[in-house]
């Protein structure tokens, strides 16, 4: 049996649903990201499972027990939030004391615990400062300082990172992952942030109003996106309208791709995506011809506007050290097999 | 379990010893404040247990109180139109200064509000005196030695009220003023516009919500006032409160004090709720 | 002072003397060394100061003012600091009708407070009680202690309260331990506005004080109406700086400014 359990969850404002159907099973460990745009209702996802929100329907298992009904400030799990939500009248020490003290930890023995947490997180220098006088990270360590000395079996981390900058969100990515993966603690993160839920999670639950979209490991999830709104949230992609003309053949347009289409029937509608990265451009006359419209550099690689017989089309190519594509210039597009990815009806 | 307090209920129990409190002790009050009013008097035999209106009648029907609540509202108007002519350009001279002499001026002007009212009339009652720095200074540039007395004129109350209740003015616009968007000025000036013109046409309409609050206060605070006119004006320029507490303890006449008091609230709060409205009307749009 | 003309300067220059004139005119004359109201021209005399401490009558009405202020502030701070985060915190049927109703001393004329606590007292037979004048004083101070709470709480985020939660912390725990002491600026704020509000009523307390409950102001009142002389200037002196003093702890705790937005 998985270690946390979300069966069938619902949670209703009025009419309003914000959760539909929620079910997840988390194994002990596991690195769990929710994402999805705002609104999707992860953030309402996270405010049932720290017992913020009741659900309107549903249970949550934790271990075996039934949390469902348990108050929050019972249930021993550990949350930074948002806005990192320190106690503005306490040192950093005293603030990640401050579960321990609930716990009935002894004074001595939680300042203890309290500086090695913030050691853990680098913060050793910092155990007396009060948080108006540290920086955004520094509160943000804090902040996780305090979920993780209570040792709590789950750790619920909501938008973690997004209001440092983005040097700083980069590097805490890594050290959060390596930290999660050291203590071992089962995590959920919620983000909108796609970059940051691929990079550090084991699974993604990609939430639109409401509804999971698709649950997978990142790298599925970016190759196999099972619709088009998980294909098109996470990664860039581009969207081509087509209909299905023959055995593994579509037509955009007038141009005809060849694809895979042993799933769909003859004649409908389809979307293919495919990602700007997955393009070969040359001036080599094969393949897709398509004139330059827009060509931006963007250091590590160049992003290109394209137009062709098959519409508008983004296409990112590595910087190579020579100069790329101008506006205006005429080139050529391929692609490896697999890189189409094909969806029923058209978006 | 332990028995807890329904989520729903909370607000009630929080906010239930101050309503108790209030309805005992202002409801109960000012209800038995009303239903005295409607009672006559009688010099001889006190209050009777009649119900009548014959003390409204006296009130706005009497020329005696027809005076002083004229000239309560005369000076309500005055002072609050002197306080809009100085305290406006103050609020504005204040909003320019910069920090360190904003903060320090913002204390003069500020200040006196928590300094006693009584303390505040002292001091002009020292200059009005006849024997005070008014005559004395008359007397020296040679204007006879007749003492120049401003004690129980309506001039002397006038200054002495705008004195006091100026603050409320000066703050209420520099509220307004301080969530004016300075580009919003610069902007102006970019456009072509003097800076009179960026005043008149752009700060100006921006700082008219502080100015109408600021003028709702000061007439309101003017047309109950107490302590200045019964010092200043004392019993030969009577307004509404000190007639009222001249009925109340020395007159004895509770029934015609209480309509008075009845009347100056009813006309407090009309002149509030009305003047509140005009400003939502005129105002919701611009400023959320 | 940037972008400001000379009419502009001057302007301000008089308005500024305008407001000190009165205060620095009752300052001088305290300083008098002569026996009747005149400026210090023949040197500056303590006399007057001294001669305070020959009119106990003075020094007790500022005790029992000072008494007055205290308990009538206390009990405002605690009927308001709940009743601020009900309102702030919590959305409920009747909730503006309770907020108009606890702010509503603030449109009431003084005079008829007194009015009204004169006859109400004398019916029920509190009349010249010092609890009596001290309800009255809560009744017309509740509503500053309230707008301060209430902007206090309202600009508390739940966070820092959930977070409190999920470490375990009781919901009382939570409020002691978190709420009290985020909001407890906002609260000592209210609690001195309200004790000075309370300290220098006038209009009211004369209705409702009795010779045995004179406030400091209805005292002095009362000694002005009689005779004004150098005594009632130097009382005034010390009150206008103890004053100060106050007024500078609020500015620098809160900013003067913010605390007046609205009064009145």
């Amino acid at each position: 049996m998985s270690f946390l359990i979300f069966e069938t969850l619902n949670k209703k404002f009025g009419d309003f649903v914000a959760v539909r159907d929620m079910s997840l099973s988390v194994e002990r460990g596991e690195f769990i990201s929710l994402l999805g745009p705002s609104g999707c209702g992860k953030t309402t996802t996270l405010q049932m499972v720290a017992g913020l929100l009741p659900p309107t329907s549903g249970r949550i298992v934790l271990d075996g027990k039934d949390i469902t009904k348990t108050p929050p400030n019972q249930r021993g799990l550990g949350i930074v939030f948002q806005s990192y939500a320190l106690f503005p009248h306490m040192t950093a020490t005293d603030n990640v004391a401050f579960g321990l003290e609930m716990r009935g930890v002894g004074k001595a023995e939680r300042t203890d615990r309290a500086r090695g947490a913030l050691d853990q997180v680098k913060l050793g220098q910092f155990v007396d400062r009060y948080p108006k006088d540290m920086s955004g990270g520094q509160r943000q360590r804090v902040a996780l300082a305090r979920a993780l000395v209570i040792e709590p079996p789950v750790l619920l981390l909501d938008e973690p990172l997004s209001n440092l900058d983005a040097k700083l969100r980069e590097e805490m990515r890594i050290e959060l992952r390596l930290l999660q993966q050291d203590i071992g603690v089962t995590t959920i993160l919620v983000t909108h942030d796609q970059e940051e839920a691929l990079s550090m999670s084991d699974r993604i639950v990609v939430m639109q109003q409401g509804d999971v979209a698709q649950i997978a490991a990142p790298l599925d999830l970016y190759e196999r996106p099972t619709n088009t709104f998980v294909s098109d949230f996470v990664g860039k992609t581009n969207l081509i309208q087509g209909q299905i003309t023959g055995d593994n053949e579509v037509n955009v347009d007038g141009t005809r791709v060849s694809v895979d289409t042993l799933a769909h029937t003859h004649g409908s509608s389809v979307t293919l995506s495919i990602r700007p990265e997955k393009f070969q451009m040359s001036d080599d006359p094969s393949g897709h011809e398509v004139r330059v419209e827009a060509a931006i550099f963007l250091g590590a690689s160049w992003l290109y506007r394209v137009k062709g017989s098959m519409g508008d089309l983004f296409v990112t190519q590595p910087n190579t050290g020579s100069a790329g594509y101008a506006k205006g210039d005429v080139a050529w597009l391929g692609w490896p097999e697999g890189a189409l990815t094909l969806f029923k009806g058209a978006q | 379990m332990m028995a807890s307090i329904q989520p729903r209920k909370v607000p009630y129990f929080l906010t239930g010893p101050g309503v108790i409190f209030f309805a005992a002790l202002l409801g109960a009050p000012m209800v038995m404040t009303l239903l005295l009013s409607l009672h006559s008097y009688d010099f001889n035999t006190g209050i009777q247990p009649d119900w009548t209106l014959a003390n409204y009648v006296e009130v706005l029907g009497d020329s005696y109180f027809q005076k002083i609540f004229g000239r309560t509202f005369g000076l309500a108007l005055l002072v609050t139109v002197i306080c809009v002519l100085i305290g406006v350009p103050e609020a504005y001279v204040l909003s320019r200064l910069s920090s360190r002499w904003r903060s320090v001026f913002l204390l003069v002007v500020l200040g006196p509000l928590l300094i006693s009212v009584v303390v505040r009339t002292l001091g002009w009652a020292l200059f009005f005196g006849g024997n005070g720095v008014l005559t004395m200074t008359a007397q020296a540039l040679g204007f006879g030695d007749e003492p120049v007395s401003l004690m129980f004129t309506f001039t002397g109350m006038t200054i002495a009220l705008v004195h006091v209740l100026v603050p409320f003015m000066v703050i209420s616009v520099w509220a307004s003023l301080q969530k004016i968007d300075p580009q919003s000025e610069d902007a102006g000036l970019s456009l072509g516009a003097s800076k009179m013109t960026v005043l008149r046409r752009i700060t100006l309409p921006q700082a008219m919500p502080g100015i109408l609050s600021g003028s709702i206060i000061v007439f309101a605070l003017t047309a109950s006032a107490f302590a200045t006119p019964a010092i200043i004006g004392g019993r030969r320029m009577k307004v509404v409160a000190t007639a009222a507490y001249d009925e109340y303890l020395s007159t004895l006449n509770w029934p015609l004090g209480a309509t008075i008091a009845i009347l100056l609230l009813l006309a407090n709060i009309g002149i509030i709720v009305s003047y509140n409205k005009l400003i939502e009307r005129r105002f919701a749009k611009v400023f959320e | 002072m940037q972008n400001l003309g000379p009419a502009a300067r001057i302007f301000h220059a008089l308005f500024v003397i305008f407001i000190l004139a009165p205060l620095i005119m009752v300052i001088a004359v305290s300083f008098t060394d002569k026996g009747y109201l005149s400026l210090p021209t023949d040197g500056l005399s303590l006399r007057w100061f001294r001669a305070i401490l020959d009119n106990p009558d003075f020094i007790d009405a500022f005790w029992m003012s000072v008494w007055l202020a205290v308990i009538s502030a206390s009990v405002a701070v605690l009927i308001s600091v709940p009743a601020a985060l009900a309102i702030a915190r919590h959305k409920f049927p009747g909730r503006d009708v309770i907020s108009a109703f606890l702010l509503s001393p603030l449109m009431i004329p003084h005079l008829v407070l007194g009015v009204a606590f004169l006859q109400f007292y004398s019916t029920i037979g509190l009349g010249g009680s010092f609890y009596g004048l001290a309800a009255a004083h809560v009744i017309l101070i509740t509503p500053y202690a309230l707008r301060l709470a209430l902007a206090s709480a309202t600009g508390l985020s739940t966070d820092a309260e959930n977070a409190a939660l999920t470490l375990g912390a009781s919901k009382f725990t939570v409020f002691r331990r978190i709420t009290l002491p985020l909001i407890l600026p906002g609260v000592a704020g209210g609690w001195l506005l309200s004790f000075i509000t309370s300290f220098d009523e006038l209009t009211m307390s004369v209705f409702v004080a009795s010779p045995a409950t004179q406030t400091l102001p209805v005292r002095m009142y009362h000694h002005i109406t009689q005779t004004i002389d150098p005594l009632i200037a130097s009382i005034s002196t010390v009150l206008i700086v103890l004053t100060f003093l106050v007024m500078l702890i609020l500015d620098r705790f809160y900013g003067l400014d913010k605390i007046f937005v609205g009064k009145g």
